[in-house]
């Protein structure tokens, strides 16, 4: 039985002490410097390789340790979806790290330690496992946000992201100990028969609603987003590229586990609850975001209105919309890659800029950068010929096909208000005025990774990389 | 007789005057650390209760899950904190505002 069990959780478990390794190497090595950029390098190779291993896993469901740990198609999709984005943040954020001083081998060490929680998180199919998984992961991630430790914005960021995260942790626990009393056990599967016999009962959607809410902020959905705005920006800028990928991947994963697995038989009962955190982001996300003059910040809010949308997709409450919230959040994770490539490399004359009016009439600087980052800013906005207006259009359809027709009106309502923001920042490139444009160089690294996100969005309206498909059959392993 | 009931009050109360030392202290970084430690506690109160109500050890083992993983909060807590103090020269919560949100 244990072999058995072991063998089910091997990646979380080799990573584990892959990042343990790495740990001490980087403790006992003389050369710091040196250690420290093998120690990145090393685990993005570890990650892309997992990344593999894991997607070209036999299909199947197989459970561990009593079914508090699940692999199904379901987790093996968002886990190659936020290994490979955990991966490609941590590859750009090495230029960065280096001039900053910051390339310490902690840096890779954590985020392979977030990575692993991340990996449990959309893995979980117990409240124990899913609370140690959530824990793993922000424990790892309230480091990474204060790491450049002489700097007052990057501390300030730690700090609030740690006292608003505990707050929700804690919400989650008392919801879990709810769940725990009134249903008896803590296996999700438990949960769902006993839901299913007799009903929700007050207790149940007490622990329930507590642990959405806990869970909602870890994805900063409306009204759990105030922390978003204010660690977008003090963190250094490949964790905010970080948490901008990788944790929302599993956060809403994992929501889309705890719901579904748990509490699969009363859809209507957290339908409204999801309708509502969706209708308030998506416009949250828009309007807040038009004010915006610094770029992270506008990243921030625009993840608010992206997992909007995310939640839109769950609210459906159907195998379809569990499908058209995996394909948005592949999307959405592949977009900020190459966003957030292109807003490490925003300096002038040495200097880091991160204010938009920075980028006036960059497109007679780069041509080729700004094409590709208008691109980009086409496809978050969701405008038609574009991969991301797919993404939308799932989640949509999944919308009105459950009955919501209202609040996909609200939601296209929303993007057109929204497309203002994006759309400013292709404005400012061609045709704003001339002072002060960036002039720094981009690395290679980064151009192709900016390059290969924004020729995806295009290229991918052909048939989204068989992503769609994958999704299908990931939503389809979720439900039954 | 104190049952289930009364153990499950205190935990409430406990619990909601944690959040409440967050929201309405207007002076120090630490008492919300306190403040966090004290849900977390009225958490394990609960299941606790629970555990000994449904004659099931799992809500003990999930309850030394809490406690492990609290300590480990607060140190990392206590380490941003510090990091933060040495930048800012001052832990009061209205210190805490380089930028606004």
């Amino acid at each position: 039985m244990l072999s058995n069990d072991i063998s089910v959780i091997l990646p979380e478990l080799l990573l584990a002490v892959y990042a343990m390794a790495a740990l001490m190497v980087g403790v006992y090595a003389r050369k710091q410097e040196a250690i420290s950029n093998l120690i990145l390098w090393v685990t993005v190779v570890v990650f892309v390789i997992f990344g593999f291993w894991i997607g070209f896993a036999p299909e199947g469901t197989s459970t561990a340790f009593h079914e508090a740990f699940i692999n199904d198609g379901f987790a093996r999709f968002a886990k190659v979806t936020l290994l490979w984005g955990a991966a490609a943040v941590l590859a750009m954020s090495r230029d960065y790290l280096a001039k900053n001083g910051l390339l310490k081998f902690e840096f890779p060490v954590l985020v392979a330690l977030a990575t692993v929680g991340m990996m449990m998180m959309v893995s979980a199919g117990d409240l124990m496992s899913l609370y140690l998984g959530l824990e793993l992961q922000s424990l790892a991630l309230y480091v990474i946000a204060a790491f450049r430790r002489d700097s007052l914005r990057s501390s300030e960021a730690g700090l609030k992201y740690f006292v608003l995260g505990s707050l929700s942790s804690g919400l989650l626990l008392y919801g879990a100990s709810l769940v725990y009393g009134f249903a008896g056990t803590t296996v999700f599967s438990g949960i769902y028969s006993v839901v299913g016999q007799e009903g929700l009962s007050l207790g149940l959607l007490f622990g329930m609603v507590f642990m959405l809410a806990g869970l909602t902020f870890k994805i900063s959905a409306v009204p759990f987003h105030m922390w978003t705005p204010d660690v977008y920006e003090g963190s250094p800028t490949p964790v905010t590229a970080l948490f901008a990928t990788a944790p929302k991947m599993a956060a809403a994963a994992l929501i889309a586990r705890l719901l579904f697995d748990s509490f699969g038989e009363v859809v209507g009962q957290w339908q409204q609850v999801l309708v509502l955190l969706s209708f308030l982001s998506v416009f949250v996300g828009a309007l807040a975001a038009i004010g915006q003059t610094n770029i992270k910040r506008l990243m921030a809010y625009s993840s608010i209105g992206h997992m909007g949308f995310a939640m839109m997709g769950l609210a459906a409450g159907t195998e379809q919309g569990v499908q058209a919230m995996l394909i948005y959040m592949a999307i959405y994770v592949t977009m900020n890659v190459g966003v957030f490539a292109f807003i490490l490399n925003m300096e002038r004359d040495g200097q880091a800029v991160t204010d938009i009016s920075a980028l006036s009439l960059y497109s007679k600087v780069a041509p080729g950068r700004a094409a590709a980052l208008a691109a980009l800013m086409f496809s978050l906005a969701g405008i038609p010929p574009l991969v991301g207006f797919f993404g939308k259009l799932y989640v949509l359809e999944a919308a009105v096909d459950a009955g919501l027709v209202w609040l996909a009106i609200a939601g296209v309502l929303a993007s057109v208000i929204g497309a203002y923001y994006y759309l400013r920042i292709v404005y400012l490139m061609y045709f704003g005025a001339t002072e002060n444009t960036l002039n720094g160089r981009m690395p290679m690294l980064h151009g192709t990774l900016l390059a290969a996100s924004s020729l995806a969005m295009i290229v991918g309206v052909v048939n989204l990389f068989g992503v769609e498909t994958l999704a299908g059959m990931a939503a389809a392993t979720l439900l039954n | 007789m104190i049952g289930i009931e009364q153990y499950l009050t205190v935990a409430a109360f406990l619990f909601v005057i944690g959040i409440f030392g967050i929201f309405l202290n207007r002076k120090n970084v630490i008492v919300i650390m306190m403040s966090i430690e004290l849900m977390l506690l009225a958490v394990n109160i609960n299941f606790v209760a629970f555990s000994v109500h449904l004659g099931d050890l799992v809500g003990q083992v999930f309850t030394l899950f809490i406690l492990t993983v609290a300590a480990a909060e607060a140190a990392i807590g206590l380490a941003i904190l510090v990091v933060f103090y040495r930048n800012r020269g001052a832990i009061d919560v209205e210190d805490v505002n380089a930028m606004k949100g």
